[in-house]
């Protein structure tokens, strides 16, 4: 399958995918939270018929539309990427992780592009009533957006609802709604969201803030803080609670990733949940590639296997086991995947065989193999291992993974006590003379954009090899293409996007400057 | 759903239909594109300039969210296509996308003050975007025609011949043709389409005087196209045995063959000739009408000529054997029927685009709403 890709190639794909999916996430969770709280401001007015309110909601209407457009910009790259850059990929899997895009663009895309526009220009032309249902309507489509697209990573990362075709030589969807209900998708789309509802509500906060800090529009900006301080304490809670459950699922789909989460060399029962943590490189080794000590840590005896079981005497496999296997613990090694794998891939290649030869009986036989699910659960279900060469291959880049996962969780809980804060001085009426705070919540803003980020590089970084989760490893699905073309590419969209983000930061600074109008 | 016998090959050819329609439905939406690329050169003063990209402008998200649904649709129904085109005529696509970021953000950032590269500059990224991207995505799909230069391996997976990854297909004049057709087309379109939505005179006559060259940039490179297609060679698929090979006078047996299709075609040039008749010499500002729905039907025709009647849709002229096929390049049976259940809701999208389309639509453009609206571009 691998017909002598060069690392430079797959190198630069992934270095371009990365590139265009975190610019893209530096818009989307902005859309998928200010739309709501857009529409929550505007069903306000829309009760209380005060102008006042009205004011308001455009304001953040019109920060919505500059982010939006930018969002919409860097989201069609993506979905051609699959293709351009990953087309082994997309062969292999398309019967499956097509359809969730094909429904995105028909069900989600269309109803918020539809509806931004009357939410847009609509405002004298429409009924008040109609253009509020816009309003939301946009919100839900948004939202829509997120969860099929994240249906389909959630299906990467977790392949489920399908069956391994040995004729077209690529997975078949056998079941759509094992597909839409995969519990990681569900986990990573409550996840998403609410990340996203956080980050609006702060980017209100904080400009709100600054507002109040100029002594400018102080009544705008205080109504504003209470809608965000409201959807964010709600929306943070939400986030940490998704964000726990995420762990526990990856804890049973994704294993490796989950010790790297942790930096969990060797598997223990009682094992500790790591608060924070510095690592050095351990002097154990799986081939090249050394575990991971720690300097120093700050744990929760026996959390980490509460966590995962529910019981603390349960094991949790490490690094360590998760490689070289632990019978005891009834956990596989990887000589004994890759083995499974390569059976799978033989039958495979006897199958491509005998259909070449016209030998019928024994196509069908190996047909027939094939289609047990004792063959599909026990063999297919490793077909990936048997395209990796070294043991220490199937290891993420556990620093990476564990210190992204860590900062992300300790600034979620502090998301959670600025919220609080925020309620706290709102409520009493202190706002204004507590100036620091105000500085807190304007400074406060570039925090739940790292947060977001550094989830996702938990998320991706964290199942390398796999492209899918133990079927595909990266490396077998990349076009066969130039490595100049690809990096040629890489420079231009890392350009183009950098000037594009610079010009819309600027934009939007100024259209906060302006306040808002009439 | 298991209870439902639907075959395999009933649900390839509606999948195709589907397909067909929405690259039909992208084509006509290219008039947002069409009036882009008339920005610096239509426009009298500043004003007629906001008044057409005001215009054009509203509709832009719609004809963008129509490209990435059909770039969706034809990833789930035709996979093998998806990866083999996008992943080998890379700069091709890479190309048509770069255009289509250009114009996401040059809407909404044109005319906001900071925007740190000036106007200027965002009208610049509207024209390249009205111009190449008509053009690239008509000189794309010309290949369905006249072939590319790919190879498969048993495992499906694509190896592009020439080292220009998809940019040779400018050196076949008819991909050319027919890229400069559609270009011209989105423009007839744009320009029926300002006459119709706004409120004045001016840019009424503006606009008329533009028509005539236009139309002709369009019809002659188009007529070249059709005539060449279907005097040439096309790539023959036999239906039972799936081999290709090269048959005489193909596509003009597809048009012979299914009477349909040719009805379809000729109502959709009769359309396209009707509205530029009455724009025209009638003066009348609802050509836009005819010319959308024939640009419709006549590209719904070409692609059902290139895909039925066992036609290799996406030919290798590199390696015969690898040409794709409805048949060979198609999802599952159970992928297909699920996304089925999901295409019933496209009525539904439609009405609601419809009434939205209505509710903005209402009252023509005009300039003292370019004076007053609180959001424009
Ligand atoms: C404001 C952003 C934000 C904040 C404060 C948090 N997260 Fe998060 N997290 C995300 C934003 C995010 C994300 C960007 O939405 C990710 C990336 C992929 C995904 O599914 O969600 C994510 C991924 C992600 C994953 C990996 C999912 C996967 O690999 O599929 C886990 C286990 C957690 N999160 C857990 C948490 C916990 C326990 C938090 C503590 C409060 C937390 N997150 C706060
Ligand atoms: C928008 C938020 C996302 C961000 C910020 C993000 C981030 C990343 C990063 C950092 C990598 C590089 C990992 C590496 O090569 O070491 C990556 C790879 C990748 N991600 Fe994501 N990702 C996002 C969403 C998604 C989604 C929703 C999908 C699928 C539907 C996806 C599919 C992929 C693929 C195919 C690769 C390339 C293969 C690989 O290197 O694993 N990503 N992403
Ligand atoms: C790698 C996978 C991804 C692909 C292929 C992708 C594709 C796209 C495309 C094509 C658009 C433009 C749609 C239009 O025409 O309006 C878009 C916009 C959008 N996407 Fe993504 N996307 C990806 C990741 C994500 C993720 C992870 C989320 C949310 C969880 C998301 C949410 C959105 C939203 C809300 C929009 C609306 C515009 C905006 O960003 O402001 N996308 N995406």
């Amino acid at each position: 399958m691998t017909e002598n890709i060069d690392l430079t190639l797959l190198d630069w794909s992934r270095a371009q995918f990365a590139l265009t999916a975190i610019y893209h996430w530096l818009f989307v969770p902005l859309t998928l939270g200010l739309s709501f709280l857009v529409a929550i401001m505007e069903t306000i007015y829309f009760r209380t018929g005060n102008e006042e309110w009205r004011r308001i909601t455009r304001f953040w209407m019109t920060l919505f539309g500059i982010n939006f457009a930018i969002g919409v910009a860097t989201g069609i790259i993506l979905e051609f990427e699959f293709g351009t850059n990953w087309s082994n990929y997309s062969w292999f899997v398309g019967d499956i992780f097509g359809a969730p895009l094909a429904v995105e663009g028909i069900v989600a895309f269309f109803l918020e592009s539809t509806f931004v526009a009357v939410m847009f220009f609509g405002w004298n032309k429409v009924s008040k009533k109609f253009h509020l249902l816009s309003t939301w309507l946009v919100a839900v489509g948004s939202n829509l957006s997120a969860l099929w697209i994240l249906v389909a990573n959630g299906w990467m990362q977790n392949p489920v609802g399908m069956a391994f075709n040995p004729d077209t030589a690529r997975n078949e969807m056998v079941s759509f709604w094992a597909v839409l209900f995969n519990q990681v998708a569900v986990d990573k789309f409550l996840h998403t969201i609410s990340s996203g509802y956080l980050l609006a509500s702060i980017f209100v906060l904080g400009i709100s803030a600054w507002f109040v800090l100029k002594k400018r529009e102080t009544f705008f900006a205080k109504r504003s803080m209470l809608v965000a301080a409201v959807f964010g304490i709600l929306a943070s809670l939400m986030n940490a609670y998704t964000g726990d459950s995420s762990a526990r699922t990856i804890a049973k789909a994704q294993p490796v990733k989950f010790a790297a989460m942790e930096a969990l060399s060797e598997g223990k029962t009682n094992a500790g949940l790591i608060a924070f943590g510095v690592l050095k490189d351990s002097e154990n080794k799986i081939g090249e590639t050394a575990l991971k000590d720690f300097i120093f840590k700050i744990e929760f005896p026996s959390f980490l296997s509460i966590l995962t079981s529910g019981d603390k005497d349960s094991f949790v496999p490490g690094i360590t086991d998760l490689v070289n296997g632990n019978t005891g613990y009834n956990v596989m090694s990887f000589e004994e995947k890759k083995s499974r794998g390569e059976t799978a891939r033989k039958a495979l290649i006897g199958y491509k065989a005998a259909a070449k030869e016209g030998n019928i009986r024994m196509r069908d036989s190996i047909k027939t193999i094939f289609a047990t699910q004792s063959f599909q659960d026990d063999y297919f279900r490793y077909f990936g291992y048997a395209s990796i060469v070294k043991a220490e291959d199937i290891i993420p880049d556990i620093s990476g993974t564990f210190y992204s996962f860590h900062f992300m969780v300790i600034l979620g809980f502090l998301f959670i006590f600025l919220f609080v804060l925020a309620l706290y001085y709102l409520f009493k009426d202190k706002l204004v003379q507590n100036r620091w705070f105000l500085w807190l919540c304007l400074f406060s803003m570039p925090l739940p954009y790292i947060a977001s980020e550094l989830g996702w590089i938990v998320a991706e970084l964290g199942r390398q090899p796999w492209i899918i989760q133990d079927l595909m490893p990266v490396s077998t699905a990349v076009s066969n293409i130039g490595s100049g073309s690809v990096m040629a590419t890489f420079f231009i969209f890392a350009v183009l996007f950098t000037t594009l983000l610079i010009a819309e930061v600027s934009i939007m600074v100024k259209q906060v400057k302006n306040g808002p109008q009439h | 759903m298991t209870t439902i016998m639907i075959s395999h090959l009933f649900l390839q050819n509606y999948w195709w239909i589907i397909v067909s329609l929405l690259a039909s439905l992208l084509v006509f939406l290219m008039f947002v594109q069409g009036g882009q690329s008339f920005i610096f050169t239509l426009p009298g003063s500043e004003m007629q300039k906001t008044m057409i990209v005001n215009t054009v402008g509203r509709k832009w998200d719609l004809t963008f969210t129509t490209l990435v649904t059909f770039g969706g649709a034809f990833f789930a129904s035709f996979p093998l296509f998806y990866s083999t085109s996008f992943g080998g005529a890379y700069w091709v696509w890479i190309a048509i996308l770069f255009c289509f970021i250009l114009q996401a953000v040059a809407f909404e950032f044109r005319s906001k003050p900071n925007n740190v590269f000036g106007q200027k500059t965002f009208d610049v990224f509207l024209l390249i975007n009205g111009a190449l991207g008509p053009l690239l995505i008509g000189t794309a799909v010309a290949t369905f025609f006249t072939g590319s230069q790919f190879s498969l391996n048993d495992m499906n997976n694509v190896k592009w011949a020439s080292p220009w990854y998809g940019l040779e297909a400018v050196l076949d004049v008819r991909n050319l043709a027919l890229g400069l057709a559609v270009l011209f087309l989105s423009r007839v379109n744009g320009l029926l389409y300002i006459i119709n939505s706004i409120d004045d005179e001016d840019v009424k006559q503006r606009s008329l005087k533009k028509l005539p060259l236009n139309a002709v940039l369009f019809l002659v490179p188009f007529l070249f196209f059709v005539i060449a297609i279907l005097l040439s060679q096309g790539f023959a698929a036999d239906p039972a045995t799936g081999t290709i090979s090269m048959e005489k006078y193909k596509y003009l047996h597809n048009l012979i063959q299914m009477p349909l299709v040719l009805i379809l075609f000729l109502a959709g040039v009769v359309g396209v000739l009707y509205g530029l008749f009455i724009a025209m010499f009638k003066k009348s500002n609802s050509g836009i009408w005819f010319t959308s729905l024939g640009t419709v039907l006549a590209v719904f025709a070409v692609f059902m000529l290139a895909g039925f009647n066992g036609t290799s849709f996406y030919p290798s002229a590199y390696d015969l054997q690898s040409s794709l096929t409805i048949r060979n390049a198609s999802s599952s049976l159970f992928t297909l029927k699920t996304m089925m259940f999901v295409s019933f809701l496209v009525p539904f999208v439609l009405a609601y685009i419809w009434y939205a389309w209505k509710s903005i639509n209402v009252t023509r453009i005009t300039s003292e709403e370019m004076n007053n609206n609180e959001h424009k571009y």
